[in-house]
């Protein structure tokens, strides 16, 4: 797959705001949810 | 020892919780492994789609999470279902460490869903079968979480959201099969059991290894979590 350079990367050929939208939100979550995790197992450990 | 005597010693929370840390660190490592893998494969493997072009590449975290936000309430209803019938303070802990994970995958699936929905069917909702029955899934986790948060002595917490998640049950085989049994706006399933996979070779690798690392993530979480809850308790 040969995208031609980042910006054809990035524009996801027209569909980069839901590609991008799609994937932002999902390792955003569950970025949050590790952070949730870590700061909880520190907590019980004090 | 038997194998059978390490299962039980292994039911006791505080013997569990080392092996749980250990676990958990090695499923973290495979979960970041195995999406670095699914992503390459993903965005420079698998080719444009003939009839969706790029937006289709939505595909390799919609279909995995929307797998695990139903596995995911498989399992946790069977472990509240153990707890409630064998009093098996463990199981009940696990139950609860799944809840707020599989509500996260339900909410994965949902978002993914409507971005996808916008470019390919114009709409980012629509009251169709299968998204109704995935959002009623995400209300029976949200439901499961703030029951047990309700209630101040954690057995009885245990044994209400049991009752809970093992009643709604019920709904994740009618989220499976309502592409069949219904006529929805929603395509039916891209890879079964019983035939080979209707998609070209790398977009179904790179779709299993994001599952697989959605998979090792759940592991991880929960883990984590369910040391959190036995910490806690004690």
């Amino acid at each position: 797959m040969s995208w031609g350079g980042w910006s054809g990367f990035w524009a996801m050929g027209g569909y980069g705001l839901y590609v991008w939208g799609a994937y932002a939100v999902t390792f955003g979550a569950l970025a949050l949810e590790i952070l949730s995790l870590v700061k909880r197992s520190h907590e019980t450990k004090a | 020892m038997s194998a059978t005597i390490k299962w039980f010693w292994y039911a006791s929370p505080q013997t569990f919780l080392p092996l749980a840390g250990t676990m958990a660190r090695a499923c973290w490592a495979g979960a970041a492994l195995l999406a670095l893998a699914g992503l390459y494969v993903g965005f420079f493997v698998a080719p444009t789609d003939a009839q969706q072009g790029e937006a289709y590449r939505i595909i390799f975290i919609h279909v995995p999470a929307a797998w695990m936000s139903m596995f995911l309430y498989l399992v946790m209803a069977g472990w509240a279902a153990l707890g409630l019938a064998f009093h098996t303070r463990l199981s009940s802990m696990m139950a609860s460490a799944l809840a707020p994970t599989g509500a996260l995958f339900t909410f994965i699936a949902l978002w993914t869903g409507a971005l996808w929905g916008r470019p390919t069917w114009g709409t980012y909702w629509v009251w169709d079968a299968r998204l109704t029955s995935e959002l009623i899934l995400l209300f029976l986790y949200l439901g499961f979480m703030a029951l047990q948060a309700a209630i101040d002595d954690p057995r009885r917490a245990d044994r209400a959201g049991a009752l809970l998640a093992i009643v709604g049950a019920v709904n994740v085989p009618i989220i499976y099969y309502s592409v069949q049994w219904w006529n929805t706006l929603h395509q039916g399933a891209s890879v079964s059991l019983a035939k080979a996979p209707s998609m070209a070779a790398a977009m179904f690798a790179g779709m299993i290894l994001m599952a697989l690392a959605f998979w090792c993530y759940s592991i991880a979480a929960a883990l984590t979590r369910v040391r959190c809850i036995i910490l806690e308790r004690r």
